[in-house]
């Protein structure tokens, strides 16, 4: 009786692991292509920023990066061609094309001359093989001058990283620690900022900075409003100051460290994951910040980010699809580089404003 | 912990002052208080004052006035002409309102749902990997939106694409010019944006995946006592205890899509092609106010997309007392 009760147990066991072992596999099997569909246009992005411009315009062409094979003869140079003969396919250079007819050289046995094809050449097919177009890389970064656009993009994302920083965690400090009348409904009108779209101040905002401080074609404009923080940061520092036990800062004000002391130097070196993570916020917004660029800088192309300088770009190089495409993988390099480094703070930072909220 | 902790009675206003000592001597204490919290929260204060109060009654100004930018001297006050206008007689209003509502109607759904979906696939305890998996997941979100937005307008040709090629290999005729066009066709527009936009929703699986994370176990065991299967779990248990997530990312997303623009703005410039089915509402308004510098009429097209986004904003938190779970709440 117990060994039948032990054998059944046995072999539910085992259905259950097997049926767990299947599952897994399915669902994992499933995410992976899910995965690879998501990822495509990225795969496409950097192969097709290594082909060739021709390359790129051609439907026929194969998917990797390829080029034609020339062939030099005499002096000049003719694409090697699929050549259908009666001996299977050959890889001739075509030399005189013809409607009709055609002539080829075999590169096996130039000696032999010039050989006579009936048919059409333009229905044959390319020898092509693998070739990297490694140089579309340096052009496309000299051509749009990409160090130009990333100083300015690099000089606007730290400058106004350290000012929102610093403002936000003032401010945060200030919600976080501190009573004082109307904080309640402070605290609301600031959370109420971060779905005002931004274009309700925008007119009298650009007014006041292009045509009363002459600021247009500066970053000024966009550089001034940053230094006084950001709700959505110090919403998030907030939610981090209040997990900060309170008896380390009573500690300090025993000792007779003022509000301003206690803040630097107790509440910010506990606070660092926070401090980072808006940090790193802040710069990825930076390093995508497209409209004010583009409103503010508007007739001084000097000044341009990569954003905008990337838009230009393709506006004027629509046919150069490998350098646009080169261009934008250099643009995605360094925030994807930076979130791989930094995944943990980051991701631990967006989940504390979605959930808390 | 909820978006008020640490608020503690005084800063709701309720005294709490038992005795006169007491009460004259915690004065001195609260006063030095309350002056630090404004002191520390001054930047911020100012900047509100600077860069959001003031410019937003300015700008309500601005809207009974016909002031070009280029001509200060000749603005003039002109009362609701402006307003009148925009709703009674410019007709690209209306049909930017459309259009957007269209689109919004078209990207919302796909993109919430994906970004739900994604967020119970990486949270199934059968997935292998599945840390690296959220990470891969994530990777697009990461790529700078114009980056994005030029990989994408060519991962969409209709002939030298990645995805038409996709596409045929299943057998269903979709490369060359009678093929699935997906930018220049109007019918198709709103999906190709709606693939762009998916390369946005990062924030959102993550969100979503948190508060997955944050469903007690029990609930599903009880469930599964009761003979629910995995689709009756997810949707008696997993959807309704994540509400509160979808209702935050449904507020983000309807109020992102009022200010869609730059999509449109770096695959045509903004000039509505094709057919001016991308003739957003954000896009009208860039035009006006900016390359026309009609600051008058730009001020008005930016303070109606402020009372329509307030409108959504406010119809959704009303209604959603009907759908949104939120965990200690008495019913």
């Amino acid at each position: 009786m117990a060994a039948l009760q032990s054998n059944t147990w046995n072999e539910y066991e085992i259905g259950r692991r097997r049926r767990n072992l299947l599952l897994t596999a399915a669902v994992t099997l499933f995410a992976l292509a899910i995965l690879a569909i998501y990822l495509m246009p990225m795969a496409y992005g950097v192969i097709t920023s290594l082909k060739s411009k021709a390359q790129t315009s051609d439907p026929g062409a194969p998917v990797w990066p390829a080029e034609a094979v020339k062939f030099s003869y005499e002096g000049d140079n003719y694409d090697l061609l699929q050549v259908p003969t009666e001996s299977g396919i050959r890889h001739w250079a075509l030399v005189k094309k013809g409607r009709r007819a055609s002539q080829f050289i075999d590169p096996a046995n130039v000696a032999a001359g010039l050989i006579d094809w009936e048919g059409n050449w333009r229905q044959l097919q390319p020898v092509r093989e693998f070739a990297v177009q490694w140089d579309n890389y340096p052009r496309a970064w000299n051509t749009i001058d990409f160090a130009r656009l990333l100083g300015n993009t690099l000089m606007y994302a730290f400058i106004t990283m350290f000012g929102t920083v610093a403002a936000s965690s003032c401010a945060a400090y200030g919600f976080a620690r501190f009573n004082f009348p109307f904080k309640n409904l402070l605290f609301m009108i600031m959370i109420g900022t971060i779905v005002l779209p931004p274009a309700v101040t925008l007119v009298p905002t650009y007014a006041f900075f292009v045509n009363i401080l002459g600021w247009g074609g500066t970053w000024l404009p966009l550089i001034v409003p940053a230094m006084f923080g950001n709700a959505y940061n110090i919403f998030l520092l907030r939610q981090y100051f209040l997990t900060i036990p309170r008896e380390m800062e009573e500690a300090a004000q025993i000792d007779g460290a003022g509000r301003i002391r206690t803040f630097v130097s107790v509440i910010l070196p506990q606070a660092v994951p926070a401090l980072t993570a808006v940090s790193l916020f802040h710069f990825f917004f930076a390093w995508n910040d497209f409209f004010g660029p583009l409103i503010y800088l508007a007739g001084n192309r000097d000044a341009n980010p990569i954003t905008v300088g990337l838009t230009e770009f393709n506006g004027l190089y629509s046919s150069e699809t490998q350098l646009i495409l080169a261009a934008a993988v250099i643009s995605m390099i360094p925030p994807l580089a930076i979130f791989f480094l930094a995944q943990r703070v980051f991701i631990q930072g967006i989940v504390v404003t979605g959930v808390d909220k | 912990m909820d978006m008020f902790t640490g608020l503690d009675d005084a800063a709701k206003g309720i005294p709490r002052l038992t005795d006169m000592q007491a009460a004259l001597r915690l004065t001195g204490a609260q006063r030095d208080e309350a002056k630090w919290g404004l002191i520390f929260i001054s930047p911020w204060l100012i900047g509100f004052a600077l860069f959001y109060f003031a410019p937003m009654i300015v700008s309500f100004l601005f809207s009974l006035y016909d002031f070009v930018l280029s001509a200060p001297d000749e603005a003039r006050f002109v009362g609701l002409e402006n307003w009148r206008r925009m709703l009674a007689e410019d007709p690209n209003t209306w049909e930017a309102l459309f259009v957007t509502f269209k689109f919004a109607l078209i990207s919302l759904p796909i993109g919430m749902v994906s970004a739900f979906l994604l967020a119970v696939l990486l949270n199934s305890k059968h997935l292998l990997g599945r840390n690296v998996m959220r990470t891969l997941f994530y990777a697009p979100t990461m790529v700078p939106l114009i980056a994005a937005i030029l990989i994408w307008s060519r991962v969409l040709n209709p002939q030298t694409g990645w995805l038409n090629q996709m596409i045929e290999v299943t057998g269903i005729q979709a490369v060359g010019m009678d093929g699935l066009r997906w930018l220049d066709d109007p019918n198709l527009i709103y999906i190709a944006y709606t693939f762009i936009g998916l390369w946005g929703i990062g924030n959102a699986i993550l969100i979503n995946l948190a508060s997955l994370q944050g469903v007690p176990t029990e609930l599903y065991e009880a469930a599964s006592i009761d003979g629910a299967g995995w689709l009756r779990q997810l949707w008696s248990v997993t959807i309704p205890m994540v509400t509160p997530v979808i209702f935050y990312n449904l507020v983000l997303s309807v109020v992102g899509l009022l200010q869609y623009f730059i999509v449109p703005y770096v695959l045509n410039g903004g000039n509505g092609y094709p057919e001016g089915s991308t003739n957003f509402y954000m896009i009208y308004f860039y035009k006006q106010a900016f390359p026309f510098q009609n600051m008058g009429y730009g001020a008005t097209l930016a303070w109606f997309m402020f009372i329509i986004g307030l409108g959504i904003t406010i119809f959704l938190f009303a209604t959603g007392r009907y759908w949104v779970y939120y965990a200690g709440e008495n019913k």
